[in-house]
């Protein structure tokens, strides 16, 4: 079985090397790199299919979503910052309003639990309402967008290659637009390339490794460097609830979403509220900026030291090792920009 | 006393009277395989008063003038009771009414294909249940498309559907200085989480027909009606009186359950006719 399945493997790949040449690489639809865990969207109910993928791609990219025109998804969603908003500290939407939180990276959608730094919303489908319809970011309205989709005759081509029939609905819409987002996966970095035995550290990336993997895996675990839970990480205190919005329970105050590392070279600033410019003020606040807050996290008050103590050195091999965790593949896959 | 007990007696009699004919008719061969229709009329009052949205002033239980803009509530789940014992379950997927004052049709809920029997009364959800609240979109047609017929009764930040939304203005809110006028706003909603336990505000109410059966039957040209009434201010009334002065915004906060609580207790019969 083994035998059979890897000669078909070789075929496949004889096959593909023969195509390369003489048209476009083949939509390979979504797959799950085999080191990362189970994929937690519900593929069943929406497959990725090549003209879901491009109809949802048109729509991340189209100004159209928004009331005037001026905004898309990529606005606040960059594919060079690993569609994150670089140099934004909170989102900026239409007519120059402001958001409340940082725009975070779009990638490994596929395995994300919860989405918004609160974890408000726990389907990718129920996603894209909000910032379309959100005053500070689209401030249109679906039934008004789809009218707009619904007069493009390509947008209607687009719909029925990609759901069968011409009918353009919001749910077909937040479908094609979950599609492309799952394609979003990035495991293409140095970090992955070492893992593959195709790449290697330097020494001070490993001395980073190290030191990340005593100070920080703890929450940023596993291959996707997120325990993909909610926590209070010490912040000095705004207004902003986080997660106890959601969960009502004073124990949330305070908690935001353990975010991925992957790229966070490309996607700063950084936290909910985009308040670090740099990677440095970022370990400068886990080294010594942490507040003693009631619901801080008990991992960051042990042995009654607030923090993580880390020498200069430390901090400077971490960012290091999380400069491997760029993944110019993902950034600069044609496939997905614009 | 005596009178009294003789118009009970001329009326026990005449309802006999009327259940024998009826029977010769419909009730003597009852067959739930066959299928009839009934009705569930949602009449929105205000106490006594048939509730008018925008020009009339109410007052609450602790004399708050109120005047109502907007009141909207899902009802779900529905289950007619047997009077043999038995409960029939409206078919899952056909179960959501999203009932709208603004919007007359939407009082009428229309129940088709149920099995011929004497009904008793109605169980219903006041809100949506956990499961479709958490189901995939493409499940969620209808009335419970967040982004059409759901609109304005889902909170897209927190995704979930409100079950119930009243609003208004009274002189004991705030004054919002945009607008000049003092709206309050109680946007009631909250399934119980999705992974952690959060406030549970499904209600589910049961409503019965008394001493009046409605008797579904195939044949009737005309499918009886069950009139609930659906008093409005005892969103405001009950357990808790809501004071507006104090709470004119409750959306997804801990105090919503005292709504949820007060508004469980706003359904009432009226009245079942058969015909």
């Amino acid at each position: 079985m083994r035998a059979f399945g890897f000669i078909c493997v070789a075929l496949l790949l004889v096959v593909a090397g023969c195509k390369k040449e003489d048209a476009k690489t083949p939509f390979e639809g979504f797959a799950s790199p085999a080191n990362f865990p189970q994929p937690t969207y519900n593929f069943a109910g929406n497959a990725v299919t090549e003209p879901g993928f491009l109809l949802g791609k048109k729509l991340f990219y189209d100004g159209r979503l928004s009331r005037d025109g001026s905004i898309s998804c990529a606005s606040c969603h960059i594919s060079f910052s690993a569609f994150s908003h670089v140099d934004h500290s909170v989102s900026h939407g239409i007519d120059d309003r402001l958001g409340i939180r940082n725009a975070p990276a779009i990638q490994n959608m596929a395995w994300e639990r919860f989405f918004f730094w609160d974890g408000g919303v726990f389907d990718l489908d129920l996603f894209s309402i909000n910032p379309i319809q959100n005053h500070e970011e689209m401030d249109d309205t679906i039934p008004n967008v789809i009218a707009k989709l619904k007069a493009d005759p390509e947008y209607v081509r687009q719909f029925k290659a990609a759901f069968g029939t011409e009918d353009v609905t919001p749910t077909r819409m937040f479908q094609a637009l979950s599609q492309f987002m799952c394609m979003l996966v990035s495991n293409d970095s140095k970090y992955d390339k070492v893992l593959k035995g195709t790449a290697t550290f330097t020494s001070a990336e490993n001395l980073g490794k190290v030191a990340f993997e005593q100070k920080c895996a703890s929450c940023h675990s596993g291959i996707l460097f997120t325990d993909r839970t909610f926590k209070n990480n010490g912040l000095s205190l705004t207004g902003d609830l986080g997660r106890a919005r959601v969960t009502l329970n004073p124990k949330d105050d305070h908690c935001f979403k353990v975010p991925s590392l992957r790229n966070i070279a490309k996607t700063n600033p950084y936290m909910h509220d985009g308040r670090f410019s740099t990677l440095e003020r970022v370990l400068d606040h886990y080294a010594s900026g942490v507040q003693n807050t009631p619901t801080l996290d008990t991992l960051l008050k042990q042995n009654g030291q607030l923090g993580i103590a880390l020498t200069n050195d430390e901090k400077a091999n971490i960012i290091l090792f999380l400069n491997t965790l760029t993944d110019e593949t993902f950034i600069k896959n044609p496939l997905f920009a614009q | 006393m005596k009178t009294t007990k003789l118009i009970l007696g001329l009326f026990a009699i005449a309802t006999l009277a009327l259940s024998s004919c009826k029977k010769d008719n419909n009730t003597s061969d009852i067959d739930p395989n066959r299928k009839g229709d009934i009705g569930l009329h949602f009449d929105n009052r205000a106490g006594a008063q048939d509730l008018v949205l925008n020009t009339q002033t109410y007052q609450n239980a602790l004399g708050q003038d109120v005047n109502l803009s907007m009141f909207k509530y899902y009802i779900s789940n529905i289950k007619l009771i047997n009077k043999d014992g038995s409960t029939f379950t409206y078919p899952k997927d056909q179960s959501y009414f999203l009932v709208n004052e603004a919007d007359a049709n939407t009082q009428e809920i229309e129940l088709t294909n149920v099995p011929e029997g004497d009904y008793t009364g109605v169980t219903f959800t006041v809100g949506v249940d956990s499961l479709k609240s958490t189901a995939p979109l493409a499940e969620r047609t209808g009335v419970l498309d967040p982004a059409v017929g759901a609109a304005g009764m889902y909170w897209m930040w927190n995704s979930g559907y409100i079950f119930m939304k009243m609003e208004g203005t009274s002189p004991a809110a705030p004054l919002d200085t945009a607008s000049g006028t003092r709206p309050f706003f109680y946007h009631i909603g909250l399934f119980g989480g999705y992974s952690t336990p959060t406030i549970n505000n499904i209600k589910t109410v049961t409503v019965s027909f008394g001493s009046s059966v409605a008797s579904v039957r195939q044949a009737k040209t005309s499918a009886p009606e069950a009139h609930l009434y659906v008093d409005a201010l005892k969103v405001l009334n009950g357990t808790t009186n809501i004071n507006i002065a104090n709470y004119p915004v409750v959306m997804a906060n801990p105090y919503s359950a005292n709504i949820a609580n007060n508004y469980k207790e706003m359904f009432s019969l009226d009245h079942v006719h058969n015909d």
